[in-house]
């Protein structure tokens, strides 16, 4: 291919710095001890003591802890599901519509999801809070895992699952003993993909909140809204190191299962045909 | 193995994992009861309230459904007056039109600057693309408010760019940076958000790309610019394609992005809607904003869906 190595070298330099420059200088001033962002009155760790014992910021971090991991696994259950019907079952009534379902509120702006959604619960008169919440975010991230999940389904060998099959294993049992083994990575991608939509989210759970369910995002909004303190710096230094460690854990550990993955399945077919 | 995905995607259903038996079926029902009770419902009650009228008190709108044996009354309770009222009032066309004028502007630039990137990763080394997508994804990762937030300090007229630029001595100690809240700095902060978004379906359309027809080119004596535009452009299009509308659709209903780094002239229906919504409290209106927000972008959702069927 065409290649101009300097040329590309300097557009990835320039967009890489464009994508991290904001972050890191972040979490620079988190570390400020002045309050104000231009100056820097040397190293210290005010803003995360201020953030410690800032009660309403604890209890927002609680309840977003909370409903991402329920939402987020609901989520996973339901997309790996969704996955399974779109890749395995070529005809069902309505699989047009259904795949428009699966691909419609990945692009669906946040505002009309929310709103339509708090407006479903109101004329249901089910009661604003947690639970709204995590119902909310579990029909948006159960999307992002079914197309996450569907990619590795299409493209993963199908013999191990119908020799299973063949040789009398029942469908379910073939599931969980064969098939879900196989494409737990990306169950688990979609897992972590789930978490963090679930996480970051400050629109759907603002429709969709009641009281006691302030989530962090809507905390941070509000003071954001008041003026940049480097308390939030702090906090938003944590959700980075924390989402930054996690997403290297998960690569990690996905890149060790996918390589013992492809041995086991050369094992089992080099056992078949010999 | 894209091969076989694209060829034929659905193939083997007898001998399927769920089985021809019930189990099967509860594979497909469960998320599927799900998406219409959560997501197609919602929007035929959007739709309804956006007909009915705002009404002090909970919830704020009238008619609201009381059995089946006044069914008849509380149609007729139903009328479009919301959405009258919306082509009377200019600042709702202009919120609409602003908000498809920032979205286009915003995914151009997101192409202009996205596709040289996505195309020196694809041209990189293979041992390092792994890398270079990881890069790409991971402040995506982090949180979108965090990211917005991150710009405050840097546009305002006291933060850190002012001080840059004064240090180097392109301005002033008197001067100031006048980008934050004004629709320059909606842009980059549009720009910065989405660049992953267009820079990975630009990266896997381009990545995939057969060499040795540029090869072709080059050995038949096309130079480089003319074979890009002959050959890596066309066939890089449905990159392309998915890039813009998973860039454009949900830009045209930004809210956070506006609220945040724009000004209190900077129009966007997003903001539009929940101010009518949180600021005014009415519901039926803003209901009505959000239908016909949903009407505007039903063809580029269509675009996205064919592609995305195209793709897997």
């Amino acid at each position: 291919m065409m290649r101009s190595p300097r040329f590309d070298a300097t557009v990835l330099t320039l967009g890489f710095a464009f994508l991290y420059i904001p972050i890191i200088i972040l979490i620079v001033y988190s570390f400020n001890a002045s309050r104000l962002v231009t100056v820097w009155g040397g190293f210290s760790l005010n803003w995360y003591s201020a953030m410690w014992s800032n009660q309403g910021l604890m209890d927002a971090a609680w309840v977003t802890a909370r409903v991402g991991v329920l939402s987020a696994t609901l989520g996973t259950i339901l997309g790996t599901l969704a996955a399974l019907a779109l890749t395995r079952f070529a005809r069902f009534p309505g699989r047009m519509a259904f795949s428009g379902m699966i691909y419609a509120p990945l692009v669906m702006p946040e505002v009309i999801t929310g709103l339509s959604l708090l407006l479903l619960f109101v004329a249901m008169g089910v009661d604003r809070g947690f639970w709204t919440v995590t119902i909310a975010h579990t029909t948006f991230t159960m999307c992002y895992v079914a197309i996450v999940v569907q990619s590795r389904l299409l493209t993963f060998d199908r013999s191990l699952e119908e020799a299973a099959l063949d040789l009398g294993c029942p469908p379910v049992k073939t599931f969980f003993k064969i098939t879900l083994p196989l494409i737990f990575p990306a169950v688990i991608a979609g897992w972590m993909l789930a978490f963090t939509l679930s996480l970051d989210d400050l629109v759907i759970a603002s429709f969709n909140t009641g009281p006691g369910a302030t989530t962090l995002p809507i905390k941070i909004y509000s003071q954001v809204r008041l003026g940049v303190t480097p308390e939030i710096n702090a906090i938003c230094t944590i959700l980075i190191g924390l989402v930054t460690i996690g997403v290297i854990a998960a690569s990690l550990t996905t890149k060790r299962a996918e390589l013992r993955r492809v041995r086991d399945e050369h094992l089992a077919i080099r056992g078949a045909e010999s | 193995m894209a091969n076989v995905a694209e060829a034929n995607p659905v193939t083997n259903t007898a001998a399927s994992v769920g089985g021809p038996s019930w189990t099967r079926w509860l594979v497909v029902v469960v998320p599927y009861i799900w998406l219409i009770l959560f997501f197609v419902a919602p929007f035929l009650i959007i739709f309804k309230i956006s007909l009915s009228d705002t009404a002090i008190a909970m919830p704020p709108y009238l008619p609201t459904f009381d059995g089946f044996g006044n069914l008849g009354e509380f149609f007729s309770e139903l009328d479009f007056e919301n959405y009258i009222f919306l082509t009377e009032d200019p600042l709702y066309i202009w919120s609409y039109l602003s908000s498809l004028r920032i979205a286009a502007i915003s995914t151009l630039l997101l192409l202009l600057i996205g596709y040289p990137m996505a195309l020196a990763m694809a041209r990189a080394p293979s041992s390092i693309r792994p890398t270079l997508v990881m890069l790409v994804i991971l402040p995506f990762w982090t949180s979108f408010l965090i990211r917005v937030y991150a710009w405050i300090g840097i546009l305002k007229p006291d933060g850190l760019l002012t001080l840059l630029l004064q240090t180097v001595g392109l301005m002033g100690p008197d001067q100031q940076v006048q980008i934050f809240r004004t629709d320059y700095a909606v842009f980059i902060g549009i720009v910065y958000s989405y660049l992953p978004f267009m820079v990975l379906p630009l990266y896997s359309a381009l990545e995939k790309m057969d060499n040795s027809l540029l090869e072709a080119a080059s050995d038949l004596g096309c130079p480089p610019w003319k074979a890009f535009w002959k050959i890596t452009f066309p066939l890089s299009m449905p990159g392309v394609i998915a890039g813009a509308m998973i860039c454009f659709i949900p830009i045209t209903g930004e809210f956070v992005i506006p609220d945040l780094l724009g000004g209190a002239d900077t129009l966007m229906i997003g903001k539009t809607l929940w101010t009518e919504f949180f600021g005014n409290r009415d519901w039926p209106l803003a209901s009505a904003v959000a239908v016909i927000l949903l009407i505007m972008l039903v063809v580029p959702i269509m675009i996205f869906q064919n592609q995305q069927k195209k793709v897997v």
